[in-house]
């Protein structure tokens, strides 16, 4: 049993509750003891960092603060959050001045940072720590060679961890492969789907989506997966968006990393939170669990 | 008095930007350079030129997806999205509008948000979004009222909370927040 320390993330329990739910139901299964971090608030996120930058690392190094009292390596399966506080570690080692600032702050709570919390993507601890090769033994419905879009996004990637290549990324089709699952060539698996600006620029982001679901569609794939909560939520909620402004037909489900892995691991769609996924993935699980009334049907 | 870049160089984010070489790798590399005024080596440029006004109230920066492309190609380590970031920032200090895009008014909204509940509760967020907006939405209310299933799409599919979570770390950090407020103003 590895141990960790869990930081879910906003919405890991609102929008991407999906998300949420099969990270949990996945983890005991893979030998990982998620521990949610006591207390924790927002990661500081994109939007505070561009509004107030100094700000939005005060309300991230509370969390890592309150994240190194456990002496255990923080984990997030949301690549915003994690982004998030990983550069606020870093912004506060390379800037001695802010954290001593910052832990004047902190300490009206009792609170100190020493910077030395590692922060870490879920998709890397799969990866790195789990990986590829022992998951696939504990697979207990093979994928059956589904086709499916590795969706990465940016910042699972990006700007640099030196965990996977920032331009041509390879660890989520290892984690889709393992599973029995195929991974189609995806061109455009590490672009934007446009991020939060979906909200307030909806028509720039829906062309950036319509680009993602052409591309993965044109290259066969049965389904997309992303273990980002708002790639997803950008390319599941908003299809029927792309649809109506582009007069296009799409109908690709978009599960999370994490739920895929579930269904190999044997796990029921509803535990894995499969019925809050918009697009509706009852293709994709007609495939695996009647594979072959599946393919002569099909 | 600070020069513009000096002033964009003391800003987290913008410490690199006197590296630029003016190659054009950012604005080639950026997927929403067609939509901003000045793309990211024309408002480097601008800065250098000093022509404060300009940049800091162009919409420009707030097109940025962070999606990091740029920094990850810039062969000068100048991290356009940080500097994107960092002139957000200082358009925010400096109380500049900013035209043509609703991004701000957004941003706010999460922002106080997160203030308000120590996490985001969505649902809230956008419901400070759109009143922020009101104006704009009046004068076109059919692509408003365009936006209501997808609403009950999420709200059916239990992806949209009515309720914030109680965060008991809420009052914890309103009281870090103020206390960094007093640190920074004195110094």
């Amino acid at each position: 049993m590895k141990y960790y320390t869990y930081y879910p993330g906003c919405s890991a329990e609102a929008t991407a509750v999906g998300l949420g739910i099969s990270v949990e139901a996945i983890a005991k299964p893979l030998d990982m003891e998620l521990i949610e971090l006591e207390g924790w608030t927002c990661c500081g996120s994109t939007p505070y960092g561009s509004l107030d930058e100094l700000e939005s690392i005060v309300v991230a190094a509370r969390n890592l603060a309150l994240a190194e009292q456990t002496g255990l390596d923080l984990v997030t399966p949301c690549s915003s959050c994690f982004i998030t506080l990983y550069q606020a570690d870093i912004k506060l080692k390379d800037h001695p001045q802010l954290m001593a600032q910052i832990n004047e702050a902190l300490a009206v709570a009792n609170l100190e940072y020493h910077g030395s919390v590692r922060v870490r993507h879920l998709t890397e601890v799969l990866v790195n720590d789990i990986t590829p090769e022992v998951i696939t033994t504990k697979v207990k419905r093979p994928l059956n060679g589904l086709k499916v879009a590795p969706y990465y996004g940016c910042q699972l990637v990006r700007p640099d961890y030196g965990f996977d290549d920032p331009e041509f990324p390879q660890s989520l089709d290892r984690l889709v492969e393992c599973l029995g699952a195929k991974a189609v060539p995806f061109p455009l698996k590490n672009r934007c789907c446009g991020g939060s600006l979906i909200i307030p620029e909806e028509d720039l982001a829906l062309g950036l989506i319509r680009k993602l679901l052409d591309n993965a569609v044109e290259n066969g794939a049965q389904c997309i997966v992303t273990p980002c909560p708002l790639c997803q939520t950008n390319l599941d909620a908003y299809q029927s968006r792309v649809n109506s402004k582009f007069k296009t037909h799409y109908n690709v489900p978009v599960l999370f990393i994490t739920q895929l892995i579930g269904l190999a691991l044997g796990i029921d769609p509803k535990s894995l939170g499969l019925n809050t996924n918009i697009v509706s993935p009852s293709e994709v699980l007609d495939y695996i669990y009647n594979y072959i009334n599946y393919i002569t049907t099909h | 008095m600070k020069s513009l870049v000096e002033e964009v160089a003391a800003t987290p984010g913008g410490e690199n930007i006197r590296a630029c070489i003016q190659c054009g790798v950012c604005t080639g590399t950026c997927p929403m350079a067609g939509e901003m005024e000045y793309p990211p080596r024309k408002i480097i440029a601008l800065i250098r030129a000093g022509m404060r006004d300009e940049v800091l109230s162009s919409s420009s920066m707030w097109y940025c997806l962070s999606c990091y492309m740029c920094t990850v190609r810039c062969p000068r380590g100048v991290k356009p999205t940080e500097l994107a970031h960092a002139l957000e920032s200082l358009a925010t200090e400096h109380r500049f509008k900013i035209k043509r895009t609703r991004t701000p008014a957004m941003y706010r909204s999460f922002v106080n948000s997160i203030r308000g509940n120590g996490r985001v509760h969505e649902l809230g967020m956008m419901v400070r979004y759109y009143l922020s907006i009101m104006p704009d939405l009046l004068a076109n209310p059919l692509a408003t009222i365009k936006m209501l299933p997808l609403g009950l799409k999420l709200l059916l599919h239990k992806r949209m909370p009515l309720l914030p979570k109680k965060v008991e770390g809420k009052e914890e950090l309103s009281k870090i927040i103020q206390k960094f407020r007093e640190v920074r103003g004195a110094q």
